[in-house]
């Protein structure tokens, strides 16, 4: 599904070069739930972003669903993204002026849907993460954990075949971090999504199909 | 998709009260002035009272010698004997209406000093021009060949001198110890119209100088073509007249034009006998809107940047889940200009009640100016204009952000 072959990324600002990512390949089947660990700073965000196309690598190729993106136009990766990836962060990153319906109705603006099928999509969406009574809610009128279900019915609302989620549990405490991660595991084995997770936390790595050690930009295990 | 920029926009515009603040303050006040000074402009372009035929009329305001080897120059307004002997003879000329600068003259009321300004005309200039008559008529030929002293008043100057008398015609008022039979009343008209405004018109036959033979004066005129059309051919005559004007001693050129209202005005500010200034009165007058218009601009252009810089994480968030740059420069410019909007229906209210202040002032004697559509289009187009300048950078620097710093800064 997704396959990284001898993936760089190296950042420059004025004064040093950081090798964040030093050549590393990988290959994630479709259907599988893989974790990433590793000490902070050793790439594991980056890493991700360069899965998800927000961020390009310096060297390498990508490719996802046997399609080659490293010359796809601006418009076709936001295309692309909006149909196939579908996004989970550490700090939720909901938008606080629009409504919860309305943050998770977000990705299907950037597609050709109606009005009233966007309202029943998110709130399905919604429904599967168990907030359907919070629709008119402000981001800042939820808990973390609501707000972090409540990215993760953004990131489903599309249904993408992807998902990536960094840190998706790392700001929450370990009643709701279980929450999030049955929601996840669920996902996974009923909708078939693939999933890539960055996380710290080893009980919830060991949930996974398989697990990725970084260490300084490398892959160790 | 449009509905839910309006959402956002107005949901931003919500939270950020003192940006909007100042931002809706910047688009409303430059736009109620550029509404007020639209509206003045209007009011000095376009045909007004008692003015309404300026389609076929050109005029004739002033004459300038030149002596092109010292570098001398004489400029001043013309004589009546060069308006009668060579103007009024020209075949094209259907009328001419002549009339002079104002001069003022004192009155008293009840011991209390008046000022009338009075203007000389022949016959013609009643004919041309449209003035609306509230009692009485103006002067005929035969008073003028008589120089009976007879006086056209304007309204204000029979509110300022007899009061509230109903009727004045045939009644003395004294200007400078000289006592005119009053014969008309007319409606006031706006100081804007130089040309044609007084507070007291008189034949010209009682000016001391129009029998001068010199070409300079005090005198100016309109003159009336039978159609539109046959304007270009009554300018054309006009020109070929004046280089048979005998030039003075002492100079070797003369120029002395007949021009449509707007040239005339603007060769008097801006220009010269060669020059009839539109150009550089055009230019002047762009350059003062766009630097008027840019000031404030570029204050929201960094305010916009500011304000999308804020929101820098909603834009990685839209991206990450398929807002294409192009999208977004849509949905920043569209909230831009539905601030544009508010700040204009804001401006417009400011601009009425300016108006209306300023009116009710009498700021500028007896000037009325309104708000008709003419303004309002210009508005409207100043306000899209606004809109898109200070929306389109700040829109385009915030399409360029890389998403993975968009979604970091916060
Ligand atoms: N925009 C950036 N500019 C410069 N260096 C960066 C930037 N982003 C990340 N880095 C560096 O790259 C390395 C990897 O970062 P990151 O992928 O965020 O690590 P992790 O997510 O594993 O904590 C770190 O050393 C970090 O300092
Ligand atoms: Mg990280």
């Amino acid at each position: 599904m997704i396959r990284l072959n001898n993936i760089e990324k190296v950042y420059r600002t004025d004064t040093v070069e950081t090798l964040a990512i030093n050549g590393i390949s990988l290959d994630i089947a479709k259907g599988e739930f893989l974790s990433i660990m590793g000490p902070s700073g050793c790439g594991k965000s980056t890493l991700l972003n360069i899965m998800g196309l927000l961020d390009e690598p310096s060297k390498g190729s990508i490719k996802i669903d046997e399609q080659d993106i490293s010359r796809f136009s601006d418009q076709k990766l936001a295309r692309f993204r909006n149909q196939k990836l579908g996004f989970i962060f550490q700090s939720y990153h909901l938008i606080n002026d629009l409504r919860v319906l309305d943050n998770v109705e977000l990705p299907l603006l950037y597609r050709n849907s109606s009005a009233k099928e966007r309202k029943l999509l998110a709130t399905a969406a919604l429904e599967k993460v168990g907030l359907s009574n919070r629709l008119k809610h402000f981001p800042s009128q939820l808990s973390g954990g609501q707000r972090q279900r409540v990215a993760i019915a953004r990131a489903i609302v599309g249904n993408p075949q992807i998902i990536l989620a960094d840190e998706p549990t790392g700001n929450l405490d370990s009643a709701m971090g279980n929450e999030i991660m049955d929601i996840l595991i669920n996902l996974n084995k009923n909708e078939g999504t693939t999933i890539v997770m960055v996380t710290h936390d080893e009980s919830m790595a060991h949930k996974t199909h398989r697990l990725v050690r970084l260490f300084d930009g490398s892959q160790v295990q | 998709m449009l509905k839910n920029y309006f959402k956002i926009a107005i949901a931003v515009l919500k939270r950020r009260k003192f940006f909007t603040f100042i931002s809706l303050f910047g688009i409303s006040f430059t736009l109620t002035i550029l509404m007020v000074a639209t509206a003045f402009m209007d009011k000095v372009l376009s045909p007004d009272y008692p003015d309404y035929k300026r389609n076929r009329s050109l005029y004739v305001t002033s004459m300038e010698f030149k002596n092109s080897k010292e570098g001398w120059m004489n400029r001043s307004d013309v004589s009546y004997y060069f308006l009668d002997h060579y103007v009024s003879t020209l075949k094209t000329v259907q009328k001419i209406g002549i009339s002079s600068s104002a001069k003022a003259s004192n009155a008293y009321v009840n011991n209390k000093k008046l000022v009338i300004e009075y203007k000389y005309t022949n016959a013609d200039f009643w004919n041309i021009l449209e003035y609306k008559f509230l009692e009485g008529k103006a002067f005929q030929q035969r008073e003028i060949d008589n120089a009976e002293l007879v006086a056209v008043i304007s309204e204000e100057t029979k509110k300022d001198y007899f009061g509230d008398e109903q009727n004045v015609i045939g009644k003395y008022i004294s200007a400078d110890n000289i006592n005119y039979r009053v014969i008309g009343v007319v409606s006031n008209v706006s100081k804007t119209l130089q040309n044609f405004c007084a507070d007291m018109y008189i034949p010209y036959t009682l000016s001391k100088d129009y029998k001068s033979t010199n070409l300079m004066g005090g005198f100016g005129a309109v003159l009336l073509a039978k159609s539109e059309a046959d304007l270009p051919k009554m300018k054309r005559e006009y020109d070929l007249m004046i280089k048979k004007v005998p030039i003075p001693k002492d100079f070797d050129r003369l120029y002395c034009n007949a021009d449509p209202y707007f040239a005339s005005m603007t060769r008097r500010i801006a220009g010269d006998g060669t020059n009839d200034g539109l150009t550089k009165a055009i230019s002047i007058i762009s350059l003062f809107v766009l630097l008027f218009l840019l000031l404030p601009t570029i204050n929201l252009v960094n305010i916009n940047i500011t304000r999308i810089m804020e929101r820098s994480s909603e834009i990685g968030v839209r991206k990450a889940f398929g807002a294409s740059s192009k999208t977004l420069v849509y949905q920043f410019i569209i909230e831009n200009l539905i601030l544009t909007f508010l700040g204009a229906l804001i401006g417009l209210v400011l601009s009425v009640i300016v108006i209306y202040l300023i009116n009710g002032a009498n700021i500028v004697s007896n000037m009325r100016l309104s708000m008709n559509f003419t303004v309002l289009c210009y508005s409207l187009i100043a306000c899209v204009f606004f809109g898109l300048l200070s929306g389109v950078y700040p829109a385009w620097r915030m399409s360029k952000l890389n998403i993975v710093k968009a979604l970091k800064a916060q």
